[in-house]
């Protein structure tokens, strides 16, 4: 309950549209910010590099996972770094990892497999230095694909862990 | 939310030319029945000034639970050329016997106020005898169609020498919208689709609610707090509590135990899923497997002794059983493939599990050591069984293909026959069939 009342009121203050429903498990990659082009920096917006929205689109919030697989990729641990450094810089903001698995597999097993990529993304941040305790895991299994097609194309992107910002830390 | 106030008095009528025995009319279900037993079921004729369709309406309900089973056949009322227009009519065996009906179930009607009371007798054509003795069943009219799932369990009961199911509950997830903003919300219902209510909204993520073994008691998992949490709901009341929330993990796959007492679910604590027990009055909980792997799916021996799991400290996912108190665990499946979401039979004989093997998924059944594993269905996604009260049947859920995919549930008999959906308003998933209403 308190988690979901700060995001709530983290989404209110920065009316950021990747906290609206649909975007939240599809990632804001797609939805660009109208004032991004105008070459000045909007805050907030993703042109703003202290902005969520940036972190999402510049940074990249995500990585993917090979089936199966918890074990990071090289791509991940780049996108990975970068997250780090974002966390470190930006230092009031936590974030919540939520790991997702593919269609293929049972609900309870595939739960405990997103448990497990969250876990690796969030060791790894705090491998490069971002605080555990900004950190939380969550994982939705195969509840929350956003990719709907049933072919590896979707599948591939579906196998994630995702890092979702949030509220400041309350100590 | 509605509590049905229900009372079903089951007694025996003086029966006046009640033969007991056990005449040729059987079915072997252990045998695999290729042909259906040929069953007349006529209208029950109304008594006592009873006015409406319930003769018609209760009929029904018996004839579709007897043939939903694969077992029998309804010989239609066109071919019938005696009509039962009196309760107390001897049969014209003669008639029936004519037109190949091997069994037949004559009843009566009456309905006083919102009460409503059926007698019936079960006829073995060919021996021309009564199979049992006559029977009254009587409740509120509201509880009607119970009143005729009584009856058919009594008929399949008589004719299968195995326990009935038909007057039982599901708790599944009930699903509406795409795959990709699916919306949960736990819904209860008669076996047989009728009756549904709902027992949360759709604003979280419901998964997996199972019955306890009276079916006082739901345990489900539900996103609520924004983290899967393991929460007990009682189904009368509707009220619920959470039962694991410690900070910083996640629970779920929760199982009642036998006793009601004891539940094990899941606990996930950063990247390692173990096996947990908990006394649901105390609180006190303890783990039960401690390997790095996941182990998960716990679910309970009828006697409570064991656990079946499963764990994929091999590489894959695999089945194992421990002593309920936890210790060491003996891996049960040696198949081509992977298993999960094992279910122990009511009778104890058999687990029934999901398959995922050469990209295809199976509901399939083996004995609790492993061996005679038979695959049961084919599909693109089947996942999660559930057994029928008497352990004959098994209940799953079956997603289709693609981005309309939709899960539906279905039924299937364990010899692997009748395989059918079940009639839910929306999409269904994670169907826990409870136990045989008293």
């Amino acid at each position: 309950m308190k988690m979901k009342s700060s995001i709530v009121m983290i989404c209110a203050a920065l009316s950021l549209a990747a906290c609206t429903d649909p975007a939240r498990f599809g990632g804001g990659a797609d939805g660009t910010d109208p004032s991004a082009n105008t070459g000045g920096v909007v805050p907030g917006s993703a042109s703003d590099p202290a902005s969520p929205a940036y972190f999402q689109q510049a940074v990249g919030d995500r990585v993917l996972f090979a089936v199966d697989q918890s074990t990071l990729t090289a791509e991940g641990r780049a996108t990975l770094d970068g997250q780090a450094v974002w966390l470190l810089q930006n230092a009031d903001y936590t974030a919540v990892i939520e790991g997702h698995a593919d269609e293929q597999g049972t609900r309870e097993y595939n739960l405990a497999l997103g448990a497990r990529r969250a876990d690796a993304a969030r060791a790894y941040l705090v491998s490069q230095g971002v605080q555990a305790r900004r950190l939380q895991v969550v994982s939705f299994g195969k509840e929350r694909p956003i990719e709907v097609c049933s072919e590896e194309a979707c599948y591939a992107k579906n196998r994630r862990a995702v890092t979702v910002l949030a509220g400041g830390l309350t100590s | 939310m509605i509590v049905r106030a229900l009372f079903l008095v089951l007694m025996c009528f003086t029966p006046i030319w009640a033969v007991a025995q056990n005449g040729p009319l059987r079915i072997e279900i252990t045998e695999g029945v290729i042909e259906p037993l040929p069953v007349a079921i006529p209208d029950l004729v109304p008594e006592g000034g009873a006015t409406g369709d319930w003769g018609q309406r209760i009929a029904r309900v018996v004839a579709e639970d007897l043939t939903g089973t694969g077992l029998f056949r309804e010989i239609p009322s066109s071919a019938f050329i005696s009509q039962v227009s009196s309760f107390a009519a001897p049969v014209q065996y003669a008639d029936w016997k004519a037109i190949n009906a091997q069994a037949l179930v004559a009843g009566a009607v009456s309905v006083n106020g919102n009460q409503i009371s059926v007698k019936f007798r079960l006829y073995d054509v060919f021996s021309g005898a009564e199979l049992g003795e006559g029977l009254q069943l009587a409740g509120t009219t509201d509880a009607w169609r119970r009143i005729a799932h009584k009856m058919a369990d009594v008929v399949y009961s008589r004719i299968t020498g195995e326990t009935g199911y038909f007057d039982s509950r599901v708790v599944f997830v009930s699903e509406t919208g795409p795959k990709d903003s699916r919306r949960k919300r736990l819904a209860v219902m008669d076996y047989d689709g009728a009756n549904i209510q709902y027992l949360t909204g759709s604003e979280d993520i419901v998964l997996a609610p199972r019955f306890s073994a009276t079916g006082d008691r739901v345990l489900y998992t539900s996103y609520e707090t924004g983290f899967p949490r393991i929460y007990v709901l009682d189904v009368g009341s509707v009220q619920r509590r959470v039962l694991e929330s410690q900070q910083g993990t996640m629970s779920f796959a929760p199982r009642f135990a036998p006793n009601g007492q004891t539940v094990v679910y899941s606990l996930t604590q950063g990247a390692n899923t173990d096996i947990w027990s908990m006394n649901i009055g105390s609180g006190q909980s303890q783990r039960l497997t401690s390997t790095p792997a996941i182990e998960t799916a716990p679910s309970f021996s009828p006697d409570g002794s064991q656990i079946v799991f499963e764990s994929d400290r091999s590489g894959t996912q695999q089945l194992y059983v421990m002593p309920a108190g936890g210790g060491e665990a003996r891996r049960i499946s040696f198949g081509e493939g992977r298993y999960g979401t094992p279910v122990w039979s009511p009778r104890g004989d058999l687990i029934a599990f999901t398959k995922q093997s050469k990209g295809r998924f199976h509901i399939g059944v083996m004995r609790t050591d492993g061996s005679e594993e038979r695959l049961l269905t084919a599909s693109f996604l089947d996942e999660g069984p559930t057994w029928s009260p008497n352990g004959r049947v098994i209940m799953f859920a079956r997603e289709t293909q693609g981005a309309a995919g939709r899960s539906t549930l279905y039924s299937v008999d364990i010899s692997g026959r009748n395989l059918r959906p079940v009639r839910t308003p929306d999409g269904g998933s994670d169907p826990s069939w409870g136990p045989l209403q008293r």
